[in-house]
């Protein structure tokens, strides 16, 4: 059941917009350099911290569609009644939105990093950043979308819940190819990513349950 | 006997409001029982109960593997009927022909009415193969055609072996030994 889960969420991901955030993320890459101006030098000093925030603001698009459409149609519902416990839908709602949104992410990385006139290595850092942040990011993406879910102007709450709680993941993506650091960065990038992994579907479970009526 | 639903001496609060307490009720192989009562008097949340979604704040409840339809459709709504209800169980065509839904298998589930749509949460119930059926107001937006297959359906569910218990403040098919709430 937890395979058909994922399938299906992944689908109705790649079939009800799963391109927005990605044009998203690319809109953000380019407003960049209109508002830095053309300085090649600048624009890569900054441009994987730059990546490194539209990709947050982008994780925020999809929030509203991960968990609520499910509890208002009673889909979480009917998974219980399956026996399905709510932290294995939760870990299901989370490798669906990430197979919807960090490969996608990443092909978009490539010309967000022209956009910006990334060179080969901060590129190489900004890749490896992301990769190794997606699975924490969107586990977050998850577990607020579900602390939030059926409350009024959920958007813009999981807006300022999400963020802050990414800041460590910013931090350290964003140094790994940014300002020195290189390889204990890319760790300490890790060191949140896995946590946040992990502890996401316990979060994201107990929501679930809170938020039955 | 070995019931299939049993409640012992539950009581429910929502909101920090007692909707019953001390509520005693069994459902055995072959049997139904209606819930009945004004709205708001907690038949839904009864209802809810008994499927285990919601906590009771006093008692026991025993239960077997039940299956449940009430307000939510829980089906993907671009897919058509037929693969929208299997991804919950198959096969469903037995279930979809009982409720007169074989013609809509390629429809969207968004294109469906809402007597169409309650159909299809019966049609669910009815193809999942649990020995208790909870249903919620069953009756809601179903024609007479399809009051007419819903009793049908429940009378071959109890004469095999199974139970039914349905909230509606509207009498139902056949003769139901009810409970009445909130009085």
């Amino acid at each position: 059941m937890i395979g058909a889960l994922i399938l299906r969420d992944a689908r109705r991901g790649f079939t009800g917009g799963a391109w927005l955030p990605i044009a998203f993320f690319l809109l953000i890459a380019m407003l960049v350099p209109f508002a830095i101006g053309p300085d090649a030098q600048l624009l890569n000093r900054i441009g994987p911290g730059a990546m490194w925030i539209a990709a947050l603001t982008a994780a925020l698009l999809p929030i509203e569609r991960l968990i609520e459409p499910d509890r208002a149609d009673g889909t979480l519902d009917q998974l219980a009644l399956h026996g399905m416990a709510e932290e294995v839908i939760a870990v299901a709602k989370i490798a669906a939105h990430w197979l919807t949104f960090a490969p996608p992410l990443m092909l978009a990385a490539l010309p967000a990093a022209s956009l910006l006139g990334l060179d080969r290595a901060a590129f190489a850092g900004a890749l490896v950043s992301l990769w190794i942040g997606m699975p924490g990011l969107a586990a977050l993406a998850v577990a607020v979308a579900a602390l939030t879910a059926g409350l009024p102007r959920a958007g813009a709450l999981a807006g300022l819940l999400l963020l802050p709680l990414a800041v460590p993941l910013l931090i350290f993506g964003a140094s790994v190819s940014g300002g020195g650091g290189g390889n204990s960065a890319l760790l300490l990038e890790a060191a949140v990513s896995i946590p946040l992994l992990a502890g996401a579907p316990f979060v994201t479970a107990a929501a679930i349950r809170a938020a039955r009526t | 006997m070995s019931a299939l639903l049993r409640f012992d001496g539950v009581a429910l609060t929502r909101g920090g409001r007692l909707l019953f307490e001390d509520l005693h009720l069994a459902l055995g192989p072959g049997e139904r029982l209606q819930v009945a009562g004004p709205n708001g008097c907690g038949k839904s949340s009864l209802i809810r109960l008994a499927a285990g979604l919601l906590r009771e704040h006093g008692g026991r409840i025993e239960r077997t593997k039940l299956a449940l339809a009430d307000d939510g459709l829980a089906l993907d709504r671009e897919l058509p009927l037929r693969r929208a209800l299997m991804f919950w169980k198959s096969p469903v065509e037995p279930a979809m022909d009982a409720l007169g839904l074989a013609h809509l298998a390629d429809v969207p589930v968004r294109l469906l009415s809402a007597g169409q749509a309650k159909r299809a949460t019966l049609a669910r119930v009815a193809a999942s193969g649990a020995p208790l059926w909870l249903l919620d107001e069953p009756l809601n937006a179903l024609d007479t055609d399809g009051a007419d297959r819903l009793g049908r359906l429940i009378a071959a569910h109890l004469a095999s072996g199974g139970a039914v218990l349905t909230a509606s403040h509207q009498p139902l098919p056949g003769e139901w030994p009810r409970v009445e709430l909130g009085r």
